[in-house]
């Protein structure tokens, strides 16, 4: 496959700090508009990696977002050096939440999360050891379901 | 990319304008740029929402709006006038007065819009709560702006758009039916005419996002109407309208929607910035357990439009103590209340009129998408060497803007006047080192001889 070509954009998130929360996705979400990705494409990952930053964010005291951008494909990572978890499979089932109540007042934690990014993306992994991190990666084709 | 003629009836005035940046600053689709001291509008990001013409303070905007001379076109004329019209009168000012007034301007019959909301209202109830599986909230759909907004930077919320028509338009599609029956006219005999509140609305007319075949021929500035009704309202008040109760009569402010379709896990609202930011948030699915978003893209409602003549919080208090007198009139029961007034027999139904929003993307840099992150890079390095003071001094909106718009081809980094001031200054320095370096070749020797001779 030809995917010599591509664009990266990174950026660190603070744990906690929620006025700025989503500003990482929004701006990955602009980058693929820009460059042409199509709009239901954009969206997926938008909506992915907006609930990663927010797990990141909620969760494991910030860490980093970051997108490659293919012609092909779209791929995120983020990782964070947070606790980590501790059953992946629990982790993945909806509606499970480890997220305390003052975080879930905000309505987020909902046990969303995760699946919402296993369902948005094309291939999804993640990587986690109890307290060294997680490591998500999902990955995006940029083929349109929409005409 | 070829884009189709776009009509925009947001038109500007090239010798008012002075070439201030308020317009670029103010239009949500970043459709204005001053080049060579004028604005210049980019029709294929231009919404029509009237954000420039609100906020330009030399009135450098026009809005191409009907004439009441193309009534004499027509054997009959039948006016549409909306809440937000009556909004611009204070309460003691009767119903009765206003539309006797529209009357004595021409106008063969009246048709009350509120009415038609409510109708518009019970489809958006109906489909809000039958939907299911798709992605939420819906958004509204009777903002022409908002709908050509979501084309051009939303394509991806194209789905979550309720598909509704605009009570003004269904109000046209009855009121036209109904008189081609009642006169026996032709359909090209009659004119049907809206009151607006802003721009929007006659772009729809002449170039529809949502309707298949509008049944308006056109229509006027509410504030030119106001002007003109100031001097003839009342008379005999014989006319016979029909017309909505409080719940249609709210239509004309933000809320209006939502209160009459009974939906309560909702939001409304207005005002161009807001209503960008609760898209984008919606896009990145940030509130996926609410039922309804009520899109107005002016401040207030229908009422902040900038065709009013009425400022739009006097206005807005006109409407509710409209909208209170008759609530204190009608059952308490929303239900109860709309069912009384909603006895028209076959009202339209949306779906047979309306056809499918398509996308109109602008974002994208290059129809090829390598093309497309080559420019995006170069993009990235102009903005990092632009100040990023957002000044607006160059005629773009941002620095970001005007990165966009070197890579495009469309600028000059010396548009920049930090760019140009540093570059003046090189060139300078460039002048002294040169300078220096310059042999002088004859000195003013009689003036020196002078000198030395007086030493």
């Amino acid at each position: 496959m030809a995917e010599n070509k591509s664009l990266k954009l990174s950026f660190d998130v603070i744990g906690g700090d929620f006025e700025r929360a989503g500003e990482a996705s929004a701006k990955i979400k602009k980058m693929l508009k820009m460059i042409g990705v199509p709009a239901d494409i954009v969206r997926r990952i938008a909506i992915g990696t907006y609930e990663a930053e927010m797990n990141a964010i909620i969760h494991a005291g910030g860490g980093n977002v970051a997108a490659e951008a293919f012609s092909d494909a779209t791929v995120i990572t983020v990782s964070d050096q947070g606790p980590g978890i501790p059953d992946i499979e629990k982790a993945l089932q909806e509606g499970y939440s480890t997220a305390p109540d003052h975080v879930r007042q905000m309505g987020f934690g909902a046990g969303m999360g995760l699946p919402n990014m296993v369902k948005c993306s094309d291939e999804f992994d993640i990587k986690s050891v109890v307290g060294e991190g997680t490591t998500i990666t999902m990955r995006f084709e940029h083929i349109s379901e929409d005409l | 990319m070829a884009p189709a003629e776009y009509f925009h009836s947001v038109r500007l005035l090239r010798d008012k304008c002075q070439g201030c940046v308020s317009c670029v600053k103010a239009c949500p689709t970043e459709a204005i740029r001053v080049r060579n001291g004028k604005a210049e509008i980019l029709a294929d990001r231009c919404v029509d929402c009237g954000a420039c013409a609100s906020i330009c303070p030399y009135h450098a905007f026009s809005i191409k709006t009907a004439t009441l001379d193309g009534l004499e076109k027509y054997a009959y004329n039948i006016v549409l006038p909306a809440p937000s019209m009556y909004s611009q009168f204070p309460e003691q000012v009767p119903m009765e007065d206003i539309w006797q007034g529209l009357h004595n301007l021409g106008f063969d019959e009246i048709f009350d819009v509120s009415l038609a909301s409510e109708y518009i209202a019970k489809e958006i109830e109906t489909y809000v709560k039958n939907y299911t599986g798709g992605r939420k909230p819906l958004i509204s759909s009777t903002c022409p702006s908002v709908l050509r907004l979501i084309q051009v930077k939303f394509p991806e919320l194209i789905k979550q758009v309720v598909p509704v028509l605009a009570p003004a338009e269904a109000a046209a599609i009855y009121v036209r039916q109904k008189a081609e029956a009642k006169l026996g006219l032709a359909s090209e005999k009659i004119g049907v005419w809206f009151i607006s509140p802003c721009p929007s609305k006659e772009t729809n007319i002449r170039q529809s996002v949502d309707v298949r075949q509008t049944a308006l021929s056109g229509s006027f500035s509410l504030a030119e109407i106001y002007g003109k009704l100031l001097r003839c309202l009342g008379g005999d008040n014989t006319l016979n309208v029909v017309t909505g109760s409080s719940y249609g009569m709210g239509w004309g402010a933000y809320g209006g929607e939502i209160s009459s379709a009974g939906l309560e896990n909702a939001l409304a609202v207005h005002g161009v910035d807001n209503v960008y930011e609760v898209l984008e948030q919606i896009s990145m699915n940030k509130m996926p357990t609410l039922d309804y978003v009520e899109c107005n893209m002016c401040e207030r409602g229908c009422i902040g439009g900038c065709l009013t003549a009425e400022n739009k919080f006097v206005a807005e208090s006109n409407l509710r103590r409209r909208i209170n007198i008759l609530r204190s009139q009608e059952p308490v029961e929303r239900e109860l209340t709309m069912a009384s007034s909603m006895t028209l027999e076959d009202f339209p139904r949306s779906a047979a009129y309306l056809k499918k929003l398509v996308a109109r993307p602008m974002m994208h840099l290059d129809e090829n998408i390598m093309e497309a992150m080559k420019k995006f890079e170069r993009m990235e390095e102009v903005l990092y060497s632009l100040p990023g003071l957002n000044c607006g001094a160059c005629g773009a909106p941002s620095c970001q803007g005007l990165a966009e718009d070197i890579v495009q081809g469309k600028a000059h980094e010396i548009d920049c006047i930090f760019k140009l001031r540093g570059s003046v200054h090189k060139l300078a320095q460039g002048m002294i080192e040169l300078a220096k370096q310059i042999p002088i070749s004859h000195e003013p020797q009689s003036l020196n001889a002078v000198e030395e001779d007086e030493r």
